[in-house]
């Protein structure tokens, strides 16, 4: 029978199929952090339960963490008692835990793929959303609920009922200064912040082939963002290259056995998929949100739209008012106050890339706060390793220190009330960045085109 | 964490009508930082039900005194965005055992019903007839029966029938939860915690 890379990576991990239920998924590996875990190891503690792999768990401080001065005890009480209530937890049961300071430290998304924890066709869950980065590599990885990281650190399993599958296509070249970012946003644009709900998707054709390890990661990350449980791109050179050498990843023979096993993590021919979308990579322009979901979203040459049809009129109108838009608005030239590089989204070094060559030689506008977090230390020290740091320095912006920041803004990086915010980052809900702050997401290249002008710039128009 | 047995439940409901609501409206990420389960209720729809000065925010729904009751309906696509189960614990924190719309994101789903949540999915014609039965009098009663899968508005005795997987509700009107099963299932876990990856 013909299969998709999809039902090869989960067939393969089902312990149990329980008639009218779900499946029994055995899990491979397993992320924690501060915010998600902590009552999953009150709940271990009150059935009396050890964790049962701790060799396959991962623990990072990330999302609650200060982006300044993280030598200093944390100031916030609550934030402190978290992170040293997840060391802890820990150590008590021989988990690995990569806290601040530490060199491997950074965002859980970004430090799985930079150690060779994330391989092609292991099962990987976190309770966090965004855990969907990690299909990058073929893998099948999603994000879990607090009851769900309590099973997995109990019986290295979970129960999931199996989601259909989705083929997203996308051929043909993409266009100058269009970035894996907005090829997510494009996609979600198309359907919908809820268009993939109850799905699992693969993304193929030459888009995504020509495209880089972080571009690929960039693009999962967001599968959530239309609902999504997860994305997957099959493993090729690409990826093997990428894993090859880092510290997790196999060795000698054990590296020609698993290049022997991941090349075969393909879908087969004539498989059959649910849902299948077709674009053309040339269709897609530098896009921006709008609103309040990431699916209300624009190429950013374009004005705002009416409301479709299949929207609530109300809900449609709820999210203009809340950013201070209407129906008809161009996107260009609308005044910024902030902008935001970082996040699992694109806080990796290709993005600091791609933010430091717009910005070279020219000056951050002065009307514009720029909050610039690496993913990880390897990240920031990458960045000051390939002389990025300097370019960032002499165009006036500084660096922070890594962890997730403003993205959810739980640390002190809040954008204020009524503030707007160019931001590479993955939602733009009301209140995600800080109480009443705006969101608007773009790429790197969009928020360094706006970082300069101070206000919301096509790339296209600066280079 | 095994919760209390779902059978039937008949109550009036409280209104949310609007579509998209995300888990950071339900919380917002800055209530996120206890380390037990504890106080997550006070915090439902923090930004939506209060001022920045702490005063309350009348005109919505969980604020007006003429809702009330162990359901809340929404609009379509609730619970979409971020993984916290915090989502469904402040929900739950306030005393609603069942959530009903159109259609709920998938993780929110698998957390309700991993804590004795139960979601409700309708038909948008169906939600919209609840919208119009609780404007019409808020003290509307319904009947959410789990046995049958049947959300009923009580005074007209229209109904429509709700899906739940077999599994699933026997767990729901046991009160048992994932974990209990899987405890069971510890050497076929290791068969496979012991196979080669590649």
């Amino acid at each position: 029978m013909t299969k998709t890379l999809f039902d090869k990576v989960w067939d393969s991990h089902v312990i149990e199929k329980i008639n009218d239920g779900p499946d029994v998924l055995f899990i491979d590996k397993h992320f924690i952090h501060e915010v998600t875990s902590p009552v999953a190891f009150v709940g271990l503690k009150n059935r009396n339960l050890k964790v049962a792999y701790p060799e396959r768990t991962f623990a990072t401080a990330d999302h609650n963490t200060p982006t300044i001065n993280q030598h200093l005890p944390i100031k916030d009480r609550l934030s402190a008692l978290q992170v040293k209530t997840l060391e802890k937890n820990c150590n008590e049961h021989d988990i690995e835990f990569w806290g601040l300071g530490h060199k491997k430290n950074g965002i859980v998304h970004v430090i799985g793929p930079e150690n060779g924890i994330t391989q092609p066709g292991l099962t990987i869950v976190c309770g966090d959303s965004h855990t969907s980065t990690h299909g990058a590599f073929g893998a099948i990885a999603f994000g879990i609920g607090t009851s769900e990281v309590e099973m997995v650190l109990a019986c290295q399993s979970i129960m999931q009922q199996k989601p259909m599958k989705m083929r997203i296509n996308i051929d043909g070249k993409l266009n100058d200064h269009v970035t894996p970012k907005d090829v997510a946003i494009f996609i979600i644009s198309k359907l919908s912040s809820s268009g993939a709900t109850g799905y699992f998707v693969e993304y193929s054709g030459d888009v995504f082939e020509e495209m880089s390890m972080e571009g690929r990661m960039t693009v999962c990350n967001l599968s959530i963002e239309m609902g999504a449980r997860g994305g997957m791109i099959a493993p090729d050179k690409k990826t093997f290259e990428y894993i090859k050498g880092r510290e997790y990843a196999p060795k000698d023979k054990e590296w020609d056995k698993a290049i022997n096993y991941w090349s075969s993590l393909q879908t087969d021919k004539g498989a059959i998929f649910d849902k299948v979308y077709n674009f053309k990579g040339q269709e897609i322009e530098p896009m921006i949100t709008y609103g309040t979901n990431p699916g209300m979203a624009i190429p950013i040459s374009k004005s705002i739209p009416s409301s479709k049809e299949s929207d609530s009129k109300l809900s449609y109108q709820k999210a203009l008012d809340y950013m201070e838009f209407s129906e008809g608005d161009k996107m260009i030239g609308k005044k910024i106050d902030y902008v935001f590089l970082g996040s699992c989204t694109n806080g990796r070094i290709e993005d600091f890339r791609t933010f430091a060559s717009i910005i070279k030689g020219k000056r951050k506008a002065d009307n514009v706060d720029a909050w610039l977090v690496p993913g990880s230390h390897k990240v920031l020290k990458s960045i000051e390793d390939e002389g990025i740091l300097e370019t960032l320095t002499e165009s006036g912006f500084k660096l922070r220190e890594p962890g997730c920041s403003a993205c959810l803004a739980m640390n002190d990086d809040k954008i204020p009330k009524g503030k707007y915010a160019v931001s590479t980052t993955n939602r733009n809900f009301e209140g995600r960045q800080g109480p009443g702050a705006r969101t608007l997401l773009a790429s790197p290249l969009v928020a360094a085109a706006t970082a300069i002008t101070g206000q919301i710039t096509d790339p296209r128009d600066i280079i | 964490m095994a919760y209390d047995k779902f059978k039937i439940l008949n109550s009036s409901a409280v209104p949310l009508n609007i579509d998209n609501v995300d888990t950071d409206q339900i919380i917002p990420a800055r209530f996120l930082k206890a380390t037990e389960r504890i106080g997550f209720g006070d915090n439902l729809f923090r930004d939506w039900r209060y001022k920045s000065d702490g005063s309350t925010i009348e005109s919505f729904p969980l604020n007006n005194k003429k809702y009330k009751g162990k359901i809340l309906v929404a609009g379509k696509n609730f619970g979409c965005g971020s993984s916290r189960e915090h989502a469904v614990w402040a929900i739950y924190d306030n005393g609603f055992r069942a959530v009903v719309s159109s259609f709920f994101a998938d993780i929110f789903k698998n957390n309700c019903l991993n804590i004795g949540v139960l979601p409700v999915q309708v038909t948008d014609s169906f939600l919209s007839k609840i919208f119009s039965q609780i404007e019409k009098d808020p003290d509307s009663i319904f009947e959410v029966n789990l046995e049958n899968q049947e959300f009923t508005i009580s005074e007209s005795g229209k109904k429509e029938k709700f899906k739940i997987s077999v599994y699933k509700k026997s767990n729901m009107s046991n009160g048992f939860d994932d974990i209990d099963y899987l405890l069971n299932k510890k050497k076929e876990i290791s068969k496979f915690a012991n196979k080669p990856n590649y």
